[in-house]
């Protein structure tokens, strides 16, 4: 363990800072609850808590095993071995999920307080790991770390007046924003605002520079590859779907997607309402659907290929220490075999060596029926099927052509959960494999 | 106070600044219609609309994240040179000799920031429902301003030349060989054939169009440099003018119609 105690001694004086920071944003929030004076419970328990974060700071200072606050052993072990890409993705989903449920309770001032402060405790309590310290602390993570307490933050703002302004519509009232009707001049009020917040970034910036030096790596050399080989940080999303699938659809169909299905959406969403202010209520479709391709399928897959994704591309729990080694049994079965082999207990068809160019075809087409006929049915009978069943009203109001793009657009979005959940449930490697043509899905 | 007054009134100020200090209202709005660098703003504008819980500030804070990629790019321009020769060198030399050596930090730090808060300008405009009609048009050029600062930081990935800098180039770009039709390893790119001639191959793909050569070399090198430093910004600078003017024709900061 002598590595281990030369860690934490390298990584004691900034949980030692860390800790300290904790304690004073607390201080400062505790004066503030104490001088609105409607809370003093409140201010109490951060006061309180404020001491405990320094009590953690000077033993963090202190950087032996013994003293540096740190998760138990016994707890990250724990962690390790329930994470996986499964539990990982079902978790975050509900986690998602419980947060958009039940907003009205977390968007309460206190109760994200709260949570702030635990994600940050868990957070300081974990940098006492080595394994967890590498990759978080690897210095083109950090601004995913930073990525992740921001979208918190400004979900929470978001949603918060969001809240609002639902309970106000429902009482007939409009929302916030149109209640305050006044006009100011824009110098000083907007340009002051501005130079501010140049000031502030450029202070920040300037900080970060100083305390975080830029990654400089060995010098090129294309004959060693690391591993893992990651693309940049932005792109580890579109590389864990390369998981899922082939690179002609994760690295090129489905971005491109991405990009179209952007561009398309203020001419999909013809909901005139929440135009210019915070609401979910009035546009929970619209809302769902992107609050799903950006924080679950978007950011939480970059989360996941970043820090979760270690050599061979194989899953590490946040503790887990990136062994090259690590063998993970790859099973995984095209339906064509699962189909031929499996169900109906036949040989692949082949199309006999020498055969004419439209017997190979029509062996392809027969081999692959049963994927070509699913995918088919997905992509061409749904959209109609959908039209007349849950989307009615939609159909109603968009015309054919918009609503079949903005229908298409949401199958081929939900094809990368769908596949996840059967390769994790059946190991399905394709639902259609053309070798020939290069073409597997 | 005399020689601020004297310098305010001497010709050589008058003739840089066409309107006097804003300390008033008349020319508070003055100052806004004849200023340059101001008229991109109209002269009021409401209240709520510039609350920082409504706007989050951050197009600004990306648009000025630009302006200091610009300025720290172009210093970075004076002690770099893209070959294979002087690459990692220079980086190096950056770091160890050149004084002020927070300038590659403060480049590095400052466009991973602006790929966040260009995320986070996306999502504020999003769920203030602000692509609607009038600004659809806007969020188009938005989206494609999304397109060209990923393009902006992936091409500046490669410049450093060290292995992290290849080996994530050589990962994202392995993905164009798989286009369809025009990648030689994507579906479909054998029906792309005269007389039995392969027409997509690894010198002719859509991977190679993008690095130059058949694997990340000093051809890549080169082309992303030129991409990075010239094509993408002006690209971007052009289009974020279109998406100011945007702004302020669609009607100002967005609001409860």
């Amino acid at each position: 363990m002598h590595s281990n105690e030369l860690f934490l001694k390298d990584v004691s004086g900034f949980l030692g800072g860390y800790y300290a920071a904790i304690a004073l944003m607390n201080g400062i929030a505790a004066v503030i609850l104490w001088q609105r004076k409607n809370q003093p419970g409140w201010a109490i328990i951060w006061t309180v808590f404020a001491s405990f974060m320094m009590v953690l700071g000077s033993l963090a200072l202190s950087g032996t095993e013994s003293t540096v606050p740190a998760l138990p052993e016994a707890a990250r072990n724990l962690v390790n071995s329930l994470s996986g890409p499964v539990n990982y993705t079902v978790g975050t989903t509900v986690l998602l999920v419980a947060f958009f449920v039940y907003r009205k309770f977390f968007v309460q001032p206190m109760v994200a307080w709260t949570l702030f402060n635990v994600a940050l405790l868990l957070m300081g309590l974990s940098m006492a790991d080595q394994n967890f310290a590498l990759i978080v602390m690897k210095a083109d993570n950090v601004p995913i770390v930073g990525l992740v307490f921001l979208l918190a933050f400004f979900t929470w703002v978001a949603t918060k007046q969001a809240v609002v302004n639902d309970e106000r519509i429902a009482r007939g009232e409009p929302p916030m924003e149109k209640v305050n009707d006044e006009k100011v001049l824009v110098w000083p009020d907007l340009v002051y605002t501005e130079l501010i917040c140049m000031i502030a970034v450029s202070a920040f910036l300037l900080a970060w520079a100083i305390l975080l030096p830029a990654p400089l790596e060995e010098p090129a050399s294309s004959v060693k590859t690391p591993n893992p080989s990651k693309a940049p940080w932005y792109f580890l999303g579109l590389q864990e779907m390369l998981v899922y699938f082939d690179p002609w659809y994760a690295g090129v169909v489905l971005p491109s997607l991405v990009i179209f299905g952007l561009m398309a959406m203020p001419y999909l969403d013809f909901n005139k309402k929440g135009n210019g202010y915070y609401s979910i209520a009035e546009r929970k479709f619209a809302y769902l659907t992107w609050q799903f391709g950006f924080l679950e399928l978007w950011i939480t897959l970059i989360i996941l290929g970043t820090f979760l994704r270690g050599p061979n591309w194989n899953f590490f729990g946040p503790f887990e220490y990136w062994t090259p080694y690590k063998v993970e049994v790859l099973n995984n079965v095209s339906l064509t075999q699962v189909f031929w082999t499996r169900f109906l207990d036949q040989p692949i068809p082949v199309a006999a060596a020498g055969s004419s160019a439209l017997t190979q075809i029509g062996t392809i087409l027969l081999r692959e029926a049963p994927g070509l006929l699913l995918v088919g049915g997905y992509l061409v009978l749904l959209p109609p099927l959908m039209a007349v069943t849950i989307f009615r009203r939609y159909y109603a109001k968009m015309g054919f052509l918009r609503y079949m793009v903005m229908a298409n657009l949401m199958l081929l979005m939900l094809s990368l959960p769908l596949k996840m959940v059967l390769r994790w449930t059946m190991n399905l490697s394709y639902i259609i494999s053309i070798p020939e043509l290069s073409l597997n899905f | 106070m005399a020689i601020g007054e004297t310098i305010r009134n001497s010709q050589i100020w008058k003739s840089i600044f066409r309107h006097p200090m804003p300390l008033d209202r008349r020319n508070r709005i003055v100052v806004m219609l004849t200023n340059f660098f101001l008229h991109l703003h109209p002269v009021s504008i409401k209240k709520q609309g510039i609350a920082l819980s409504f706007t989050w500030c951050m197009g600004g804070v990306t648009f000025f994240l630009f302006l200091v990629e610009t300025v720290t790019g172009v210093l970075l321009m004076f002690y770099y040179r893209p070959t294979l020769e002087w690459a990692y060198n220079d980086i190096l030399a950056l770091r160890d000799v050149t004084s002020l050596g927070i300038l590659r930090e403060l480049h590095r730090w400052g466009a991973h920031a602006m790929v966040i808060t260009t995320w986070l300008h996306m999502y504020r405009v999003f769920l203030t429902g602000s692509y609607k009609p009038p600004r659809e048009f806007n969020w188009v050029i938005g989206v494609i301003l999304l397109l060209l600062t990923l393009l902006l930081s992936f091409t500046g990935y490669l410049l450093p030349w060290d292995q992290l800098a290849i080996w994530a180039i050589t990962v994202g770009s392995n993905m164009a060989r798989a286009t369809p039709l025009l990648g030689y390893e994507g579906p479909g790119q054998q029906l792309l054939t005269i007389g039995g001639i392969d027409m997509i191959t690894d010198g002719s793909d859509a991977r190679f169009g993008l690095l130059g050569a058949r694997f990340v070399g000093e051809e890549t090198l080169n082309r992303f440099y030129v991409l990075h430093c010239i094509a993408i910004p002006l690209a971007v600078a052009l289009l974020l003018a279109i998406h100011f003017w945007r702004v302020r024709k669609d009607g100002g900061i967005s609001g409860p119609l």
